[in-house]
């Protein structure tokens, strides 16, 4: 029998490490230490309801397990073979309880390729890695495959980028290997820099032996031996388990020199990223990790052409790499039968916002946006209506109802005002107003960018000061037309991805939200109520009875009126914070 | 070998090109203007500034999703390229828009303005409001004031020109972008001032500056108002380079020689001597050279305490750069002072005696094509009981700007010859303009000390030119002399490097921090980067040279006579205490505050 616990950074910092040690304590009270192994494991993807425990080999998943629940999972379900009713996963619609993952909904229509071993295998042991076909890929390669074949099988499985711009993978890799040079490099970009997206830290935390295989076989097609890993330094779990992964490889001889005996030589370093955004632009992160500014440069040269040193490199994401040793073991027609005509696998993404099961999950290509939003993310929190999903970061567009049942591929989601972007998916509820979603982002984009070309360093701030004046009530029509002007100037114009995608948000909500931007800027009144300056706080006459108990509990005096007669709220003062409404108890306090 | 080229359509027009052009030249090729901004071509020098930072040379390229900067962006065959589509000019205006959007709009007192490549381009886009710019917010930054330059860097635009300067062509290193969006920003490491940084003050940075973000101290109401003191008797000192590049500012040809013009409008404006720098040039050669043959006699006969080469230190950008990169090579360079501050020392005491005045009442001012004599002339070393033996530094522009605002019709302007005894100089002295005119001018008085011999030809022509680094070996009458000549710090690290690792052997080494030595000073007209131009100063310098009856400084008769009644002779311990200086370690830690 076998305990896995979640080892990934959200439920470790619910305290599952305590888990883990006090299972391990009852099991040795118990004398079942040696039947019975507690491992812990990467994420298992349902962060909502973490920590997790998976018991195997019956598949029972245990929910949002505290470490005191340790004595109990071991007396009744190890020992006594009962399940422990109150730890299972409550289905919020049948209200009834789900013993095994397979058949929530969470899990039902995912399907696990880059996400594979992650919740499966200690990440620490490379043996566990090894016995789930670990390194196969890179031995079938080395000694069955030219680098030309193996970049064919890639081109072939129809795998694009998974960082965002969705480039053919297997096209990159062979524009490096035409490319001769005395030294080329692989690099890993792990520079997950999308607010709330955690597939890349997931992956490494839970499975990093996948990518250090993946850019081996990488190095190979290409012609390199070395492979740079940049991650960021906010990720110290990622690092440290990457570290023991590739000081393990390195004993076994999986990487180092002559390589299964075929004479090939592959390493890898670590190089940390201070966690610039703009850094995950390929050549703004070769450039940092030269030493050099972390800001882009003007394309081509390529990477391909000159990248690191300028020497050519191939940089693939971290996902990219985790799909490539299963693309290899099982064949690029496999790959290529899942998805959609252009985009073939599947896709890992980052639920987030207003839904009722965040998580990480991996959804094959062509799925829709209702099936991840309704079924796989269990629909929207408190019972709300859903409004709207942000795609692709804070980059990418706001998606509506309408594009609700669009099967999700990298193209479908361009075309849709959008893009699929690292992986990122943020769901809206009524409640939320999309214009100050939009200013939320560009604060954002405002922050991050480099600075490097005028249209990103100064366009974005001016759009963010337009948002903030409809958001204050102040804007005109015209700022409207002036967004939209900006916003496809800078689209237009700015040197890297950074600024060619950051005004989709303003863009999107345009297109998909006008009526909120004319209730700010015509009525002055933000539809959802979210806009403090547009909000007013008023006194019903009628339902007030003069209790005093607002006037007593406004922080700066707002409310006056004599005891026992109807209140009233000078709008000049009142900072609109709320205090009133919840001391009234005759709900005489709106907000209008 | 025949050259690869590109067949690509601009504009509706076919333009064949070599492989790697660009479509800005190759649209220039086909008299197309696409304005740029940010972009800088430095062609002689092997650089070209061309970040894509700025996004106004935008183009339309067919197929491709969004605009492509030509500056930076190669021609590609079967290319089709549309430079002013509407699409094209509604970006340009839009981009420019928010340029402008955080600069300042005090073109009014800004020091560049009237020659402001941005307020240039506003004009060319047709720029008349900026909207919404009541409610935008600039960034602002705080204003740093060394004693050379001045950086408002509210005006700077992030076009990097400066950074390409300071970093790849001087590689001194003191100004690189800093912080992040709306913030970003050119300044020294951790946004110390100037002053902290190891900033050289050669002014490279300050000639190439689009605005008013980087621009020289400005000393000439301080003239002006020594002038205007009846207690004072001011002197004006001007420097070689100066001649050659002063007419630029009026409209006149590159090269175009205008000394006896120069020395009218400085009457004009009411100085009371006009002399000239080169006689101190003359001196400084008299100086040099026999420190250049003294230790190298004493090499020659086996003396292991003696260093060579010997490193000219008439520049101070290169002083200030060998403070603080080679400190270990501190004893290697002439300590000789520079031909400003022996001039100062002199006016200061001999002619002071000879005028029978006392120091403080005489003011020195020079006009150099240079800012790092602006900081030079500060220095505590070259300062008596707190008086400084040269008053104010004034760059070629700066003068021309007196002379404007003086009303002086500078072209017919009749020729007017220098104040005597300071204004008496040689053809070596007037070369000390171009890079390698120094040694030139050291070699034809070191050959005669040397030799005994008078020269067979006055021209050393293996020692000009424009290559970075250059060397010759002249003979001295069996005697070979190595010599090497860098221009441009980038140069001079090279060569010192070479030196300190052994790898090259010299007796002795002109530098000069500027390229094309003082005639490209960071204080003269700006060139843009046409490096026709340098060569066109550079061939007047060696005209009037040419044309001088005297070439070598050691024949200068006022020279001659200030050795006699005062000196005594070179490297005499008067000489010593007057005309020699030593150096001092610039190396220092940055801490962060």
């Amino acid at each position: 029998m076998h305990l896995l616990i979640c080892g990934g950074t959200g439920c470790k910092a619910s305290a599952s490490d305590a888990i883990a040690e006090k299972l391990k304590t009852e099991l040795e009270g118990n004398n079942l230490q040696n039947e019975v192994q507690v491992i812990m494991t990467g994420c298992f993807g349902f962060c909502e309801k973490g920590p997790i425990v998976k018991v195997l080999p019956d598949n029972t998943f245990y929910t949002q397990v505290k470490p005191e629940d340790a004595s109990e999972i071991v007396k009744e379900h190890v020992i006594k073979g009962r399940k422990v009713e109150r730890l299972l996963y409550v289905d919020p619609a049948k209200k009834a309880t789900i013993e095994d993952s397979k058949h929530m909904g969470f899990y039902r229509k995912q399907m696990r390729i880059a996400l594979r071993n992650c919740g499966f295998i200690n990440p620490e042991n490379i043996d566990e890695y090894i016995a789930r076909e670990g390194y196969q890929a890179l031995g079938k390669v080395l000694t069955e495959y030219t680098p030309q074949q193996t970049i064919d099988i890639i081109k072939k499985s129809g795998l694009r980028g998974r960082g965002g711009g969705g480039f053919p993978t297997g096209l990159k890799w062979e524009i490096a290997s035409k490319n001769a040079a005395d030294q080329k490099y692989v690099v890993c970009n792990a520079d997950e820099g999308d607010p709330g997206a955690f597939m890349d830290r997931s992956i490494l935390e839970g499975d990093p032996h996948s990518v250090i295989e993946a850019m081996a076989i990488c190095g190979y097609c290409i012609g390199a031996n070395k492979g740079l890993v940049y991650i960021r330094a906010e990720y110290p779990l990622a690092i440290k388990r990457l570290k023991i992964a590739i000081d393990q490889a390195r004993e076994y001889g999986l990487l180092g020199n002559d390589i299964f005996g075929t004479g090939f030589n592959f390493d890898i370093e670590l190089r940390y990223g201070a966690g610039a955004f703009v850094c995950g632009e390929e050549t703004a992160l070769i450039h940092s990790m030269e030493g050099l500014r972390g800001e882009p440069s003007n394309k081509p040269p390529f990477p391909a052409q000159s990248g690191y040193m300028g020497k050519p490199t191939n940089v693939n994401n971290v996902e990219t790499f985790a799909n490539v040793p299963a693309i290899i073991l099982k064949g690029a027609d496999w790959y290529s039968s899942i998805g959609t005509e252009k985009s073939k696998g599947t896709k890992v993404f980052a639920l987030a916002g207003k839904i009722n099961n965040v998580g990480l999950i991996e959804v094959p290509m062509g799925i829709t946006l209702r099936e991840v939003i309704f079924e796989i993310g269990g629909g929207i929190k408190n019972g709300k209506k859903f409004k709207a999903v942000q795609t692709g970061g804070p980059s990418g567009g706001c998606l509506t109802e309408k594009h609700l049942d669009t099967p999700i591929d990298f193209d479908n989601l361009i075309a849709a005002g959008s893009m699929m972007g690292s992986g990122g998916m943020i769901v809206m509820d009524e409640d939320d107003c999309m214009v100050s979603v939009a200013k939320f982002y560009l604060d954002f984009t405002v922050e991050e960018s480099c600075g490097k070309c005028s249209p990103c360093r100064i366009g974005n701030k001016r759009l963010y000061e337009l948002l903030e004046r409809i958001t204050k009530g102040d804007g005109t029509m015209e700022d409207l037309e002036r967004l939209r002007n900006l916003s496809t100037v800078i689209k237009d114009t700015s040197l890297c991805g950074l600024g060619q995608t950051s005004p989709n948000p303003v863009l999107s909500t345009l297109d998909n939200f006008y009526h909120e931007y004319v209730a700010h800027v015509v009525d002055k009144k933000c539809p959802s109520g979210q806009c403090k300056s547009l909000m007013q706080y008023v006194i019903d006459p009628e339902a007030c009875v003069g209790c005093t108990a607002c006037a007593r509990n406004c922080p700066v005096n707002a409310i006056s009126g004599e005891r026992k007669k109807p209140h009233e709220i000078n709008p000049a003062i009142c900072i609109k914070c709320g205090a009133c409404i919840e001391k009234c108890k005759f709900d005489a306090i709106s907000i209008k | 070998m025949t050259m690869e080229t590109i067949k690509l359509t601009i504009d509706n027009k076919q333009v064949e090109v070599p492989k790697g052009t660009t479509i800005y030249k190759a649209a220039k090729k086909l008299g197309i203007d696409i304005p740029v901004l940010c972009y800088m071509d430095l062609h002689d020098l092997g650089v070209e500034n061309k970040p894509a930072g700025c996004r106004v040379c935008v183009v339309e390229v067919e197929g491709r999703r969004n605009l492509a900067p030509s500056c930076a962006t190669e021609c590609a065959e079967g290319m089709v390229v549309k430079t002013h589509t509407t699409r094209v000019i509604n970006a340009r205006r839009t981009v420019m828009e928010l340029i402008l959007s955080d600069h300042p709009k005090d073109c009014l007192t800004c020091p560049k303005s009237g020659r402001c490549d941005l307020q240039n381009m506003a004009v060319k886009l047709g720029i008349r409001e900026i909207p919404g710019q009541e409610y935008a917010e600039m960034s602002t930054y705080k204003k740093d004031f060394s004693p050379s330059i001045i950086r408002d860097v509210d005006k700077c635009i992030m076009c990097r020109r400066c950074e390409t300067m300071c970093n790849t062509v001087q590689t001194v290193g003191a100004l690189s972008a800093v912080n992040r969006g709306f913030m970003a920003v050119v300044a020294p490491a951790f946004e110390q001032d100037l002053e902290k940084s190891p900033c050289t003050y050669c002014g490279q940075c300050v000639a190439v500056c689009p605005t008013g973000a980087l621009t020289e101290v400005d000393h000439t109401t301080k003239v002006i108002r020594a002038i205007a003191d009846p207690t004072k008797t001011v002197l004006v000192q001007t420097a070689p380079a100066v001649r050659a590049a002063l007419g630029e500012e009026f409209g006149m040809k590159p090269g175009t020689l205008v000394t006896g013009k120069m020395v009218a409008a400085l009457r004009q404006i009411g100085f009371d001597y006009v002399f000239d720098t080169d006689f101190a040039a003359d001196l400084t050669i008299m100086e040099e050279g026999t420190e250049l043959l003294d230790r190298l006699t004493r090499f020659l006969n086996g003396d292991k305490s003696v260093k060579l080469p010997i490193l000219t230190s008439c520049c101070p950008g290169w002083v200030n750069f060998f403070e603080h990169n080679f400190t270990d090579m501190l004893d290697v360079p002439s300590s000789a002072k520079s031909p400003q501050q022996m001039f100062g020392a002199i006016a200061k005491s001999y002619f002071a005696d000879k005028l029978g005045k006392k120091r403080e009442e005489l003011v020195v001012v020079s006009v150099m094509p240079c800012l790092a004599k602006k900081y030079e002339c500060q220095r505590d070393e070259f300062k008596h009981d707190g008086n400084p033996d040269v008053d104010f530094s004034i760059s070629t522009r700066e003068l021309a700007h007196l002379i404007k605002e003086f009303n002086i019709n500078f072209e017919d302007l009749p020729d007017e010859d220098f104040d005597r005894p300071l204004g008496e100089s040689t053809g070596a002295g007037v070369i000390f303009g171009a890079t390698g005119g120094v040694i030139e001018a050291a070699v034809r008085t070191a050959y005669e000390l040397y030799t005994v011999k008078p020269l067979p030809k006055i021209d050393f022509t293996e020692l000009r030119g424009m290559e970075g680094i250059r060397s010759a070996t002249i003979d001295f009458n069996g005697l070979p002399i190595n010599i090497g000549i860098a221009h441009g710090l980038g140069n001079a690290r090279k060569l010192l490097e070479d030196v300190r690792s052994g790898k090259a052997n010299y007796h002795a080494i002109e530098v000069m921090a500027c390229p094309g030595g003082c005639i490209g000073g960071g204080g003269q007209p700006l060139h843009h980067g046409n490096s026709a131009i340098i060569k066109a100063r550079m061939e007047a310098i060696y005209r009037e040279d040419a044309g001088k009856p005297i070439r070598k400084s050691h024949e200068n008769p006022y020279i001659v006579k200030l050795y006699e009644e005062f000196l005594g002779k070179p490297m005499s311990e008067k000489a010593h205490h007057l005309l020699h200086t030593h150096y001092f370690s610039k190396k220092k830690d940055i801490y962060i505050k």
